[in-house]
């Protein structure tokens, strides 16, 4: 690789292989409708918490599936869970369970800290 | 003196039983709260006793909620509960009178035709015959109905039948059982004895012609004694164990306690005192219109006291409160709910996680203990997950206005408000204009009652550096929680409130516009805060008001509700297409609500226009100028501060 010149960015590097899917797999459980998300971005156009902070659903989305929880767990105390984002998704995304599910299991994994 | 064997199933059972309710009482009295203790202390000497003995008669023997729901339903129920109840009145004066002794043991009266087979002698003793089996009678008249209705559930009027666990069914069975034979074993033994009434009596003279009477009886009092011994031993497992413990209910809500904060004694005994009679079943939308039924009051009831998960079932749930109106044990359905969700994970629910994705460390107990009470806090790293909110206080003035986050969604609505404080001359300050923050009552929803504090607090600052008088929303939902969960002193008004006294103090001006409109009752506004009147007193001033099949306190949920994380789309789409063809079947060619969310979830499904009422009275202005189709033109965000 090095003699292309070609490096490897620490920061935006995203191991699969290294990170933690069981959050999502939970969430993939308990809100199916979860895979339906096109990432569009509705819900952080109109998200209340995105008006004050970066906060965005679909952030939350991404880094779930990605399976970086440490980003997660900083990032979803944030939601205000008003729901404006799910009267918009145009996917019908439960959005508002994905939130608490998160929540709840990280209580669960944080407890337990394994 | 005869001791018969098959009294003994029966005592087995009526000792255990009552040992059982004793204890339960008493533990539950330990565990009630000081001042709690105090009251019902202070109920048992007082008024609330008399009251509670009254209640107890009306709704636990005559069932007269059941009747007012469902008279047919109702008769069932009285003809088993007040008929049973008379069955051992009058079966104690009768052993007391005409038996060997007075105050006989319990199973003197409960098998008396046993002890005393011969014929009645004397005016009294044939009245008392007379009335047993007339008793008897009506007792059968309801356990026919019962038989009837758990095959047929339709001739009762319910459209869903409420499912039972094995427990309950054997308990039923032997509910069942019970009357019956009692019934062919004073037969027989009347028959032996050329004794009884006119339905044991005539029963027996029948039967003994194609029966040996003497061989016959013995084994029906057993049955008899074994049924009820059975039902009472099954008690304290089944759904019946409603009956002693609604008594002990009634008496504590009269002493003035009622559903805390907290999983408190009340709410336990709230839990036990559910009879599972479908009743809430059948006032559910989730039921009636999507086909849910796994998440009713009942079975949350029946989970939590078979201490299952409850987690999916719990969070499953409108929160109408159509359940809570029409209970007819009074249960506090939606608080009660409201107290799981908010209990912190149980031990059930982490093994319910901890089965599908971690068996490992689950099996080698590698995991550390779970903690007791509480978890690692999750919100961050600053402590508090809000602290991101910054403290701007606005413009200050008498009148505050807070849209609310699903106002927000429907800006029609603030630019009809705008205007209304226009036409009426109010000077007001916006609250949430910009970088508005959620009131806190979804939060609250979700049981997250910290969370929920800390935008309360928030808002309640803003409000506070407002210096406002009275606090306006077009919101329902916030509207509940500013009223319920802000201290903050000012008064609280929906817009349809406010717009009422504008009109009332002669500051709003309105003409008759001679539309016809249906009012729709938000959940929140009607049966969560009681507002019923002020929308409709505003819309009979500019329009012709139509009545709704499910208004006021049965008023219908629209779908959209916050109270439910679980449900997705296609549940709430045929929750929202039943009510909104309900309220197109008023006739009205405009469906009328105060609610953005409703309005919202409510445009794709109806075919009639939906409008806020903020909207209609906009339409009804006198002058042209500040009407809503000029208030459309200007953007939402101008600012008319003078």
């Amino acid at each position: 690789m090095n003699r292309f010149g070609f490096t490897i960015t620490k920061g935006r590097l995203i191991d699969y292989d290294a990170n933690d899917h069981s959050l999502a797999e939970i969430v993939m459980e308990q809100e199916p409708s979860l895979a339906l998300c096109i990432a569009c971005g509705c819900c952080g156009a109109t998200c209340t918490a995105g008006g004050h902070t970066g906060f965005s659903l679909r952030r939350i989305n991404l880094s779930l599936k990605r399976g970086e929880n440490d980003t997660l767990r900083q990032e979803i105390a944030r939601c205000m869970l008003c729901g404006k984002c799910t009267m918009l998704c145009p996917m019908g995304v439960n959005t508002r369970n994905i939130i608490l599910t998160v929540r709840n299991t990280l209580k669960v994994l944080d407890g337990y800290a394994y | 003196m005869r001791i018969e064997l098959f009294i003994l199933p029966f005592n087995i059972g009526l000792w255990f039983i009552l040992v059982y309710c004793v204890a339960r009482c008493i533990i539950w009295f330990r565990d009630l709260s000081r001042p709690d203790k105090l009251r019902l202390q202070r109920g048992f000497f007082g008024r609330a006793f008399v009251q509670s003995l009254r209640e107890i008669f009306m709704e636990s023997l005559l069932h007269r909620n059941i009747f007012r729901v469902n008279p047919v339903l109702g008769y069932m129920h009285m003809s088993l509960a007040f008929g049973w109840f008379l069955l051992i009145v009058f079966g104690t004066i009768e052993a007391d009178i005409f038996g060997d002794s007075h105050l006989n043991p319990p199973h003197k009266a409960i098998f008396f035709r046993f002890y005393h087979p011969e014929p009645a002698s004397g005016r009294v003793e044939i009245f008392f015959t007379f009335l047993m089996d007339l008793i008897l009678a009506f007792i059968l008249s309801g356990l026919l109905l019962a038989i009837i209705k758990r095959f047929r559930s339709k001739i009762a009027g319910l459209k869903k039948s409420a499912r039972h666990t094995f427990t309950d069914r054997v308990a039923l069975v032997s509910l069942w059982m019970i009357f019956p034979s009692r019934l062919l074993a004073e037969s027989f033994t009347s028959a032996q004895y050329g004794s009884g009434g006119f339905l044991t009596g005539n029963l027996g003279a029948i039967l003994v012609a194609i029966m040996p009477a003497q061989q016959m009886a013995i084994p029906f009092w057993w049955l008899y004694s074994i049924s009820l011994g059975t039902f009472f031993i099954l008690l304290p497992r089944t759904r019946y164990l409603h009956i002693p413990v609604e008594l002990f209910l009634i008496f504590m809500r009269n002493s003035g306690i009622r559903t805390g904060d907290r999983s408190g004694t009340f709410s336990d005994v709230g839990i036990h005192s559910c009879s599972s009679c479908g009743i809430c079943l059948n006032s559910c939308q989730m039921a009636l219109s999507a086909g849910v039924t796994h998440m009713q009051p009942l079975y949350l009831h029946k989970e939590i006291r078979e201490s299952r998960e409850i987690n999916g079932v719990a969070f499953n749930c409108l929160m109408c409160g159509r359940c809570e109106e029409i209970c007819p044990v009074g249960l506090e359905t939606t608080a009660i709910r409201m107290i799981q969700r908010r209990e912190p994970l149980t031990g059930n629910d982490m093994l319910g996680i901890w089965k599908g994705f971690m068996r490992q460390a689950g099996a080698t107990g590698n995991g550390k203990e779970i903690p007791a009470n509480g978890f690692t806090d999750v919100s961050g790293t600053n402590g508090t997950s809000f602290s991101y909110l910054k403290k701007t206080p606005g413009r200050k003035s008498k009148v505050a206005f807070f849209a609310g986050c699903m106002t927000h969604l429907t800006p029609s609505v603030i630019r009809a408000m705008e205007s209304i404080f226009r036409e009426a001359g109010i000077d007001y300050t916006f609250i949430d204009r910009e970088k508005g923050v959620c009131c806190g009552r979804p939060l609250m929803l979700a049981g997250q009652e910290k969370e929920a504090r800390e935008l309360i607090n928030h808002n309640s600052f803003l409000i506070g550096e407002s210096e406002a008088r009275i606090l306006v929303t077009p919101c329902p939902i916030c509207y509940k929680v500013f009223s319920e969960s802000y201290y903050s002193g000012l008064e609280v008004m929906h817009h349809s409130q406010y717009i009422d006294s504008l009109i009332t103090s002669g500051r709003l001006r309105l003409k008759y516009t001679g539309r016809s409109v249906v009012w729709h009752d938000p959940c929140e506004l009607g049966r969560g805060s009681g507002v019923y009147d002020e929308p409709r007193n505003v819309l009979r001033h500019i329009a012709q008001l139509c009545k709704s099949l499910e208004e006021k306190e049965m008023g219908l949920c629209c779908g959209g509700s916050l109270g439910n994380f679980k449900s997705g789309r296609e549940v709430r789409r045929r929750i929202t297409e039943d009510a909104a063809a309900i309220l197109v079947s008023s006739g009205a060619s405009t469906i009328a609500t105060g609610c953005p969310l409703c309005k919202k979830t409510f445009t794709p499904a109806s075919e009639i226009p939906v409008r806020d009422i903020a909207e209609l009275v906009t339409d009804a202005f006198y002058t042209v100028s500040n009407a809503s189709f000029v208030a459309d033109l200007e953007p939402a965000t101008m600012n008319i501060e003078k």
